[in-house]
């Protein structure tokens, strides 16, 4: 039998960082132990080995039988791209929320102020939503934002052209205009460890064309986005994610996360969701 | 003047908010603190062996404490800062300074592990937080009786650029600062300062809007 929740892959540690020692953590409620054994990370359940893999930057696992292999991420073999593990944030908050804070525009302006958007350009225009049965995603298109500083290597405000893509229901993936190669899109992702319900820990990931930037900076300027998030994130009402309508109110610019809600509930995806409005 | 810099650092925020109030040049340095430990590695001990930010290095001067470097880029840049040349607004803005590493040693620690999983006695730092912000609360209160709406005086100084980060920051190691009016005026006062500048967590005050006219009533 499949379990849609215990059968995804989740992220739950950087690679990079396994030589430094044994990371003891949670997923789904559950004590795993990531290790490093013969040079390749491994996880274990009170004893069980898990099935894993190295990806993306990061260490993947699953506590069931995933029926399907880890989501593409075609760019992040492209030559020539920076990838930066920018490093978990710990959140007190519903994974699926982290989700869907990565997934909106509209508060830009007023958390991300003079960086991501600035008042008083706050309107979101009209974007494409989809869930695409063919690959079984929600994918966010002609998404169109005016940002003073939209990356660590844009110069000044510009116009900036996104796609969101949801390939598993903790991680997103956005595509957003590349100021250095414009033709090419830089991917930046949030990878979302569940450890419980209610907490999270969150492993941003990034593609990048840019060979000018420190990686510090980059890194920090991650970063910064992130933790301008993390206190309205631990905030919000109630915590639980409503896949049901009824307790709160979407407008058009809200429309990814609407696809987004509904997706996981046809996936019966409900880790971290409440089904029926409180 | 070189800062060596961790952007959601309170203590290296302390040093970037006071540059910005006194219009001293700052060059940053950003040090991978997280997730690269960049603090930890042999070229960074070798300017602080410590292994602590913020350093702050001018010419052949370093220094390594948030107390020393505040008092050095004021001195510099905007002497107003360090306080009226009197011995009890002097002796108030040390206490303060002095404050400042309590603050860091409780509640910078009780966030460092909430957020980032550094380890912490996190029972203690919340406690001994809590401690702490229950002093600051209580200064603020006699600031106010005496008529003063900063922690010195009438006026801001080191004290307050101390002290002000960790005690708005303290939620996000899971302090509440709900039971603190005086705290939360005090932040207020000090976020409408001209020149204030922000960082992750720390949000600008929202401008108000304009009054209303006879034509939009």
């Amino acid at each position: 039998m499949t379990d849609p929740i215990r059968d995804e892959w989740y992220p739950v540690a950087l690679v990079s960082q396994l030589p430094q020692g044994d990371r003891d953590t949670l997923l789904l409620g559950e004590p795993i132990r990531v290790t490093l054994q013969d040079g390749q990370p491994m996880v274990t359940a009170s004893g069980r080995v898990l099935r894993s893999q190295a990806r993306y930057g990061h260490v993947w696992t699953s506590l069931g039988s995933p029926t399907r292999p880890l989501f593409d991420i075609p760019e992040a073999d492209q030559p020539g791209r920076r990838l930066v593990d920018v490093g978990l944030v710990r959140v007190k908050c519903s994974p699926l929320r982290a989700v869907e804070n990565f997934l909106d525009i509209a508060h830009f302006p007023f958390v991300h102020t003079d960086i991501l958007g600035a008042e008083p350009h706050t309107e979101v225009g009209r974007y494409d939503v989809a869930i695409r049965d063919e690959v079984d995603e929600v994918w966010a298109t002609k998404v169109q934002f005016y940002q003073p500083q939209a990356a660590k290597s844009a110069a000044g405000g510009i116009t900036t052209e996104y796609m969101y893509r949801v390939p598993a229901p903790t991680v997103s993936v956005l595509y957003k205009t590349c100021p250095p190669r414009p033709g090419e899109w830089d991917v930046i992702t949030l990878f979302v460890q569940p450890l419980t319900e209610t907490l999270c820990e969150v492993w941003p990931w990034m593609a990048l064309f840019d060979d000018t930037t420190p990686l510090t900076d980059l890194i920090h300027f991650q970063q910064t986005i992130f933790l301008q998030d993390r206190s309205i994130l631990e905030n919000q009402q109630p915590s639980l994610l409503p896949l049901d309508p009824g307790l709160e109110i979407p407008t058009r610019a809200d429309l990814t996360s609407v696809a987004y809600r509904r997706w996981l509930k046809r996936r019966g995806y409900t880790y971290g969701a409440q089904l029926v409005a409180a | 003047m070189i800062l060596y810099d961790y952007i959601l650092s309170p203590d290296c925020y302390k040093v970037r908010l006071l540059a910005s109030f006194v219009g001293a040049p700052l060059e940053l340095r950003a040090v991978d603190f997280h997730p690269g430990g960049e603090h930890r590695s042999a070229p960074f001990l070798r300017i602080n062996p410590a292994g602590t930010i913020p350093v702050l290095q001018d010419s052949d001067l370093i220094l390594t404490e948030s107390a020393s470097i505040l008092t050095y880029v004021a001195a510099a840049h905007g002497p107003d800062w360090l306080g009226d040349d009197t011995p009890i607004m002097r002796g108030r803005v040390a206490q303060w300074l002095a404050f400042g590493h309590r603050l860091s040693a409780s509640i910078g620690k009780a966030r460092t592990h909430d957020m980032l999983q550094k380890p912490a006695d996190i029972d203690a730092c919340r406690k001994s937080g809590v401690t702490a912000l229950r002093e600051l609360e209580a200064a603020l209160i006699e600031a106010h009786l005496r008529g003063d709406a900063f922690l010195a005086g009438h006026r801001p100084t080191l004290a307050d650029i101390a002290c002000f980060p960790h005690a708005m920051l303290a939620p996000d190691g899971g302090i509440s600062t709900d039971p603190y009016p005086a705290i939360r005026l005090w932040t207020r006062s000090l976020r409408a300062l001209p020149r204030f500048i922000e960082m992750p967590g720390i949000h600008r005050l929202h401008e108000l809007k304009p009054e209303p006219t006879g034509s939009s009533l």
